[in-house]
């Protein structure tokens, strides 16, 4: 019997999209055919991780049989970006990184377009690099943007021309000079992080179409196909309407696919041979280094606490490694700085958050953007606190931890949110101060928890839109542009649908791909907003079209339609007792009681959904009335074994709670939690390594590893606390990305618990830990 | 380049083709055939998206040049479910687990664990472990995976 789920919404029911996933018919980019007509590219990229281009000698490969055309920075003298314009599609006159695009070939097959792309010959002349971003700010240092005050750049983001710093984020707030006196402990620490990858199973893909009337189609493996557009066509003057962007299933963003990347140069070599598409595939090496990467981060914070354990004062310095381009990471160290103190009233805050230059592969987003970075930090130096002022960690958080309603640092009121019912969930679900012992005599043991916040990050108002059409025999299409990552997308819009609607969830399909052409717009499947941004849009759609359904009937029936309701897909009135099922009405409409002439029509409702009411924040001191939409909070605690004999950490269980404000599907929540903890567990242990001179060391699966079936924690619990988000569908508030920004520290915090020894660096490699564990024995 | 005319059967078809000698059994099924469904994911045996059962064995495909596959037996995805399109217990299970997410390991994963079970019916959650080491996922956790195959196991996949 066919399933019939009423009322989906805080029901796990199934994925939209198993079926397809289980039986290898749901297509990725790479999967589309576009028949004999397709020509293939290749990137040539730089050698170099700083340098002037003196020339480029494409004649040889032009000789190449089945080569078609060379393309360079020549080609496309006109930056690109989201928040500010700073790269170039293929570099002009110099290379900032390792793996910057140089040129592109275009041939008839792959092989011949890596053959001609070797005989590409570029001469450069080396300038002095710099990879650390606390150097890259010095007076000396070299200069990575020379041109920096000429980038176009959107009003919340202030670069420093003359120098390497592309965004200074300033927070001011309370008298932290008068505060540190007060204090009755303080700590103070440096934490780095390295740069380190995505790592999604799927590698970028993009397949660019120009067509001779100008006509262009880009499909990609891509998070953000409206973003794509309205970058694309801006730098290259394609009017938006006449650039197309498809993108079908992605085999894993984790914010990788965010923006723009390798796919401009996609469009830019499909121009050079119009009417052909043209197919342009990452390597995994080039994913790692030719895509983007998680920044890196050097943080100096100093916290302290007045004799109760009260947090009192706080001063923090981030300097974010950028990379070659900032176009995307400045947001990142603004996200960092307006939200420095993590999840903590703080009354007493002097923070500064710089993104900086490096001359290393380009930092943007990834799942957390800025927070897992940030915590790094924060989470240890509050563990350290507590243990000065004999406070269990625990409770100093529940203590120190934002509140609903708090004056948070950058003057917004805290909406609604429980922390401290996340820090009782998982305290419970570890047994939070209960000694275990070792399963060997060489192994220690330890617990650590942390806590965090995140923000959607994003400009002030990104809109979400979606259509609903209903078909003959009512089921319905729901169209939208947010798009399935695996994160589950698909299939909260089609519970959100069913529920506005009153239709059972089997009725709704999801029109896929998402396709710019036809697709309502979506800004970005980012920032963790899309349950809550495209769930209120999708909710808004399917209200409207429930409302010109009831509207026709009412009418029908000659009832007030107050009176109306839709259930199991049939209008029912509350005061006649009448029915009226919804098949063929939705098309067709009714006809009039007495046969002379119709009512209502085709049912197409619309939404949209913008939020309205964030403001700007000083540029001096970052105070404002809302900086941002909202909060989601959690915590995590692990426990862990670690071997002394090797250095290696054995993850036992990872317990989360987190406060999504409504589970509109509590199964794919908990596989949110489940998932990002095994991310985040696995990004302790992660780092992107280079030699002296900026060359990759570790661009492989080998030499770069993630975590696999054997090191994932025998155990992982999740909760899901509901404190409803104001203007969230039946307040429900992201999730996506908050799973895994805590889970390095609160690593760190158990692996102290277990040895006494504390880590200030990523990653946590067994080679660090043991050599630490040897230095403590000398002690 | 030389070519080589092979004959290989793919989901139990006998197929009859002409291919390059470098290309790979990966190139194969998705540039020759149209089987989509193995997937892409380093070419270089890392990461275990492409694994395919070449005579009941699991392989990376991208790791076996096609004219190995000469009068061998390949199962892709494609393979895998009935002619009606209906589930094997095991695809059941990860549908029933929520054990997917983006879905691009997921042919390659359930290749292995299909192998796995094929030799050895009650795995222990340790050999289901070390079975599946080989296919890396960036978005479950794996203990979604690793349960589904213990739910197929127990109700018997054949």
């Amino acid at each position: 019997m066919a399933k019939h789920t009423l009322d989906p919404v805080g029901k796990s029911v199934s994925r939209v999209d198993m079926y397809d996933k289980v039986t290898g018919a749901a297509r990725y980019a790479d999967d589309l055919q576009f028949g004999p007509g397709l020509y293939y590219g290749r990137l040539v990229r730089s050698g170099y991780a700083h340098a002037l281009i003196k020339r480029i000698d494409a004649s040889k490969a032009l000789q190449v049989p089945g080569v078609k055309a060379v393309v360079t920075g020549k080609d496309t003298p006109i930056r690109i970006g989201l928040y500010l314009k700073d790269r170039f599609i293929f570099a002009m006159d110099r290379v900032r990184y390792v793996g910057d695009a140089v040129a592109g070939v275009i041939a008839t097959s792959e092989e011949t377009a890596e053959e001609a792309a070797q005989l590409i010959e570029v001469e450069y002349e080396e300038l002095p690099a710099v990879f650390d971003p606390e150097e890259a700010v010095q007076p000396d240092a070299p200069l990575i943007h020379p041109d920096l005050g000429d980038y176009e750049v959107v009003n919340f983001i202030l670069p420093e021309p003359g120098t390497n710093i592309s965004e200074h984020f300033k927070l001011r707030k309370g008298d932290p000079e008068a505060a540190w006196p007060k204090c009755a402990a303080i700590v103070e620490g440096t934490f780095r992080l390295p740069q380190i990858q995505h790592v999604p199973i799927e590698p970028h893909v993009a397949v660019a179409l120009w067509e001779p009337s100008g006509q262009v189609t880009l499909w990609t493996s891509s998070q953000s196909p409206f973003a794509q557009r309205d970058l694309i066509a801006q730098s290259l003057g394609i009017p938006h309407g006449n650039l197309r962007v498809v993108s079908p299933y992605v085999g894993g963003g984790v914010g990788g696919k965010a923006g723009v990347s390798m796919e401009a140069c996609a469009v830019v070599m499909a121009r050079a041979v119009k009417g052909h598409p043209v197919k342009l595939r990452m390597t995994r090496e080039e994913e790692f280094i030719g895509t983007t990467v998680r920044q890196s981060l050097v943080a100096h914070t100093r916290i302290g606490c007045d004799a109760e354990g009260n947090l009192l004062a706080m001063e923090t310095r981030y300097y974010f490694g950028g990379g070659a381009s900032n176009e995307y990471g400045v947001n990142i160290a603004r996200a960092a700085g307006y939200s420095c103190t993590g999840p903590y009233y703080i009354p007493n805050v002097k923070g500064d958050s710089y993104c900086v230059y490096t001359n290393l592969p380009i930092g943007s987003a990834m799942r957390g953007f800025g927070m897992p970075e940030i915590h790094w930090g924060i989470e240890q130096i509050m563990d350290q606190l507590a243990e000065k002022m004999g406070i269990d960690p625990a409770e100093f958080r529940r203590r120190n931890c934002v509140k609903t309603g708090d004056t948070i640092l950058t003057g917004m009121k805290m909406p609604q949110i429980d922390l401290v019912a996340c820090i009782d969930k998982v305290t419970k679900a570890i047994d939070w101060g209960k000694e275990e012992k070792p399963s060997a005599a060489h192994k220690k043991r330890g617990k650590g928890i942390a806590i965090m916040w995140k923000a959607p990050a994003m400009p002030p108002n990104p809109g979400s839109s979606a259509i609903v059409r209903f078909n003959e025999d009512a089921t319905v299409n729901v169209e939208i542009g947010a798009q399935e990552l695996g994160q589950g997308a698909f299939t909260v819009a089609a519970q959100v649908a069913a529920q506005a609607l009153g239709v059972p969830y089997e009725w709704v399909r999801i029109s896929a791909p998402i396709d710019t052409k036809y697709s309502p717009y979506e800004w970005q499947t980012v920032a963790s907003r899309i349950t809550w941004s495209m769930g209120n849009a999708v909710k808004a759609a399917a209200e409207d079209a429930r409302k010109q359904i009831l509207d026709v009937v009412a009418e029908h029936w000659g009832e007030d339609v107050e009176n109306l309701d839709i259930k199991d897909g049939q209008v029912i009135s509350y005061q006649s007792e009448r029915e009226q099922p919804l098949e063929k009405m939705v098309i067709y409409g009714l006809p009039s009681e007495d046969f002379e002439g119709w009512k209502g029509g085709p049912i197409i409702g619309h939404g949209k959904f913008m939020p309205t009411y964030v403001t700007n924040l000083d540029p001096e001191t970052g105070q404002g009335t809302r900086a941002v939409v909202h909060y989601t909070v959690g915590a995590q605690a692990v426990d862990l074994e670690v071997d002394t004999e090797t250095g290696e950490v054995e993850m036992l269980k990872i317990a989360s709670a987190y406060d999504v404000g409504k589970a509109i599907n509590p199964d794919l929540v908990m596989t949110q939690i489940e998932g990002g903890a095994v991310q985040g567990a696995s990004s302790a242990f992660e780092a992107l390594k280079f030699d002296e001179k900026g060359q990759p060391l570790n661009a492989d699966l080998v030499d770069y590893r993630i975590m696999t079936t054997v090191d994932a924690p025998r155990e992982i619990h999740g909760d899901i606390v509901e404190t409803p988000l104001e203007d969230g569908p039946w307040g429900a508030r992201g999730v996506g990305e908050h799973v895994m920004v805590q889970t390095a520290p609160a690593i760190a915090n158990a692996i102290h618990d277990a040895l006494g020894i504390r880590f200030n660096d990523l990653p946590l490699s067994a080679e660090k830990i043991f050599l630490a564990l040897q230095e403590q024995q000398k002690d | 380049m030389t070519a080589h005319s092979i004959t290989v059967t793919v989901n139990g078809k006998r197929e009859y083709l002409t291919i390059p000698s470098h290309m790979t059994l990966l190139r194969m099924l998705r540039e020759k055939l149209g089987l989509t469904g193995t997937k892409n994911g380093c070419e270089a045996g890392e990461c275990g998206a492409c694994t395919v059962l070449v005579d009941g064995e699991p392989v990376n495909s991208c790791m076996m040049l096609a004219v190995e596959a000469d009068n061998r037996e390949v199962t892709t995805i494609e393979g895998m479910t009935d002619d009606e399109g209906g589930l094997t217990r095991l695809q059941q299970a990860f549908a029933e687990h929520n054990a997917v997410q983006c879905g691009f390991c997921t042919p390659g994963m359930l290749a292995s664990a299909r192998a796995l079970l094929d030799r050895n019916p009650h795995p222990s959650e340790g050999e289901i472990r070390e079975a599946l080491v080989g296919n890396l996922c960036r978005c479950t956790g794996y203990l979604r995976i690793i349960k589904a195959v213990q739910a197929a196991a127990e109700k018997g996949e054949a």
